[in-house]
């Protein structure tokens, strides 16, 4: 069949056997299991509607079980055992771990990741920061921000090549086709510089990328925040005579606190999981390896399970901080 | 707002200058790649993109015609022809016959040749070589031009990446592959999200907050850990590499977003109507159809759109639940990264390709950027 067939048909199965799921359950709740008539038609009622909640619950509750709680303790398991031939597994302790910590491949994706969360939180929060606070008191801001949000759109692969394009590096005879070989021969430069491949200032150039991304995040967030502030406050700095930048920093920042807090930890989840602009742009060479794309290297072209689950556990490590203050953070609101 | 802040009008200029500045900055690298994209080969490689947009002059080197094919008019020995192509459109603006003189003549000229003889070079690229005795060697005169050319765009790069290119390097069937994986991918994961974000938003029951915590927490988790465990479980059953695997990793993968912003969402909903529809005596399931759904419309849009953006951009979840070693079922991202490698210097399939793939979202981008504000400002700030 017709894969596009097979998609139509699919949503139909999908979109009727959702539907006919809820309906059927809450008619066979309702009517068979515990019927609202007949002596029991009270106790029937109140049984029907503890139990409702799970009937609603439980296909996307099974799907996330399926596809996200159990893979993080099968990823556990797998990284404590090697892959035999035949479908068989080993349990080798920390085997995996020991190996890993040996690469200097690893510890190189260590140290980019380390640069990579310094720099493109801060990077992008910043932008962003500039942009809402710059977009917010002009007429034509609203098209000036949705210029800069755009390439949000852009999938991190179509960026890696636009990317390339700016980075391009042509032989010195010719006339420069990437802007930024171009400026650097026009200011001055003696030879065209093949950015990608320059070891450690690469990784600036891949950040790059992603920082161009995520600015238009940052920027949405922290204006719709920006706009929150009371206007006493800000009315009250200037009468007592404060600058425009002593009300940027000293007024409108610290009100902003937890929205910046709650950007930067957004986009430092993005930078963890980086894998496209690394995997497109240089695959890892020249130093510039990740911890997702030394992964994937692992899982599929070493074909190594067990060191594969191993970094993504590293992975997963370095997120858990996040997701427990992200936790904690949702109960109190809840309370 | 302006002028309760008191400011000096340098500083507003200041202000319209910066995010000038910026916006251009942030647009510059597109823009470079959609120009690109209506280049060909030959206008790439010459010069960059930001010159395209303006007549360019080009630096030439041309031979004539071998000596081979002189004729002999009335006693004079003539080698004619054109320097360029009919279909390009150059203006000769200065020429000559020596490398240490490119710039000797101007069109209409005529130039005297080393070994003996004339030569003459109209603007449009007409050449004549003149001489009394015949013209010796085998190669042809060189003559080096200085030409300008208008700026010129061409549609044969989309041609070629969608319809007539080499079947591996087809955008066209691509792009086919890359909406069958994402249009069921976002519709299923709405439906499934919508009844559980109604039950945690308004059914009372114990363990609803370990639930919330549980999906918040879910919300963060990387997929990389995903991918193993679930290509094992994908083999075991039997699924394989193929849609349905990857509609279901989709589908798995959107659901905490989707929970989370619809629950938050529906919780904000008047509480009047559901009870009212409750002591009417609705259901919940005529509650949900009937009240919560029609109302959580943007909610549902918003996430639409994320879950389209983010399945149609995907690279890592279809490498692995999707593509197989035939090929048959890439999607345009994959395709992208393939031609990174192998041709990694033509530009102009390469932008092309790369427009394609992002022309798409960038249309939905655009058209419905309310919502996807809405989205990310109900995703992020609670």
């Amino acid at each position: 069949m017709h894969p596009a067939l097979l998609g139509v048909f699919t949503i139909a199965i999908g979109v009727v056997g959702c539907v006919s799921y809820f309906y059927l359950s809450n008619v066979f709740l309702d009517k068979v299991l515990f019927p609202a008539s007949g002596p029991k038609a009270g106790r029937n009622i109140n049984m029907a509607n503890q139990i409702r909640p799970w009937l609603f619950l439980f296909p996307a509750f099974f799907a996330l079980t399926l596809y996200l709680a159990y893979p993080v303790f099968e990823t556990l398991r797998l990284s404590l055992t090697d892959r035999l031939p035949g479908n068989r597994y080993e349990f080798v302790g920390l085997d995996n771990y020991r190996q890993m910590f040996a690469e200097t491949k690893f510890w190189e994706s260590m140290r980019n990741n380390m640069l990579w969360l310094l720099v493109v939180p801060a990077a992008s929060t910043g932008f962003g920061l500039l942009a809402a606070q710059l977009t917010d008191r002009i007429k034509w801001g609203n098209i000036a921000k949705s210029l800069i949000f755009m390439p949000m759109a852009i999938s991190l692969v179509g960026a890696a090549v636009i990317w390339k394009l700016v980075y391009d590096t042509r032989p010195i005879e010719q006339d420069q086709i990437g802007v930024l070989n171009a400026l650097y021969i026009f200011f001055g430069g003696d030879a065209p510089i093949t950015w990608l491949t320059l070891p450690f200032w690469n990784n600036f150039f891949l950040m790059a990328v992603l920082i161009w991304i995520q600015t238009g995040f940052a920027m949405v967030i922290l204006s719709a925040a920006l706009r929150g502030i009371p206007e006493e406050t800000i009315e009250a700095s200037i009468i007592d005579g404060a600058g425009p930048f002593q009300v940027f920093f000293k007024i409108k920042v610290p009100q902003i606190k937890n929205t910046i807090v709650v950007v930067w930890t957004t986009i430092t989840i993005a930078v963890l999981k980086v894998f496209d602009i690394v995997f497109a742009m240089t695959n890892g060479q020249w130093e510039t390896q990740v911890l997702a794309n030394y992964m994937f290297d692992k899982l599929f072209r070493a074909n190594d399970w067990g060191m594969g689950s191993a970094s993504a556990m590293i992975i997963m490590l370095l997120v858990t901080p996040i997701l427990v203050w992200n936790v904690r953070n949702a109960r109190n609101e809840m309370r | 707002m302006d002028n309760i802040a008191g400011q000096k009008s340098t500083l507003t200029w200041a202000v319209h200058l910066s995010v000038l500045a910026l916006v251009a900055l942030w647009l510059f690298p597109t823009v470079g790649l959609f120009v690109s994209s209506f280049r060909t080969t030959d206008q790439i490689v010459t010069g960059g993109w930001w010159k395209s947009l303006f007549p360019s002059e080009q630096n030439l080197t041309i031979r004539a015609d071998s000596p081979e094919n002189q004729i002999e008019v009335g006693g004079l020995f003539v080698i004619e022809g054109e320097l360029f192509d009919a279909d390009q459109e150059f203006e000769v603006l200065v020429w000559g016959v020596s490398s240490r003189a490119i710039d000797a003549y101007v069109p209409g000229e005529t130039g005297e040749l080393s070994k003996g003889g004339t030569v003459t070079v109209s603007t449009e690229g007409h050449y004549r070589l003149e001489n009394t005795e015949p013209f010796k060697g085998s190669r042809g005169q060189r003559i080096f031009a200085t030409a300008v050319t208008p700026p010129e765009f061409t549609f044969n790069n989309y041609k070629t990446v969608l319809f007539t290119g080499a079947t591996s390097e087809s955008m066209g069937s691509a792009f086919l592959n890359t909406l069958t994986v994402t249009i069921p991918a976002t519709i299923i994961p709405i439906l499934v999200a919508a009844f559980a974000a109604y039950a945690l938003a308004w059914m009372d029951f114990p363990g609803r907050a370990l639930l919330i915590a549980i999906v918040v927490g879910l919300l963060v988790v990387p997929l990389q850990l995903a991918l193993i465990p679930l290509l094992k479980l994908h083999l075991a059953i039997g699924i394989g590499k193929g849609y349905l695997g990857v509609w279901m990793a989709h589908t798995g993968f959107g659901l905490p977003l989707a929970i989370y912003l619809l629950r938050n969402y529906m919780v904000g909903l008047p509480k009047d109507i559901i009870e009212n529809a409750r002591v009417d005596g609705a259901t919940d399931f005529q509650i949900f159809v009937k009240l919560i759904l029609p109302l959580s419309f943007p909610a549902l849009a918003s996430f639409a759109i994320f879950q389209f953006l983010w399945t149609w951009n995907d690279l890592l979840v279809a490498k692995v639940f999707l593509i197989d070693a035939t090929g048959q079922t890439t999607v345009m991202t994959n395709r992208i990264v393939e031609m990174l490698g192998t041709r990694g210097g033509n530009w102009e399939i390469l932008a092309t390709a790369a427009f394609v793939s992002i022309s798409v979202p960038l249309i939905v981008f655009f058209a419905l950027q309310k919502y996807l504000v809405r989205g990310l400002l109900a995703g992020s700030v609670k």
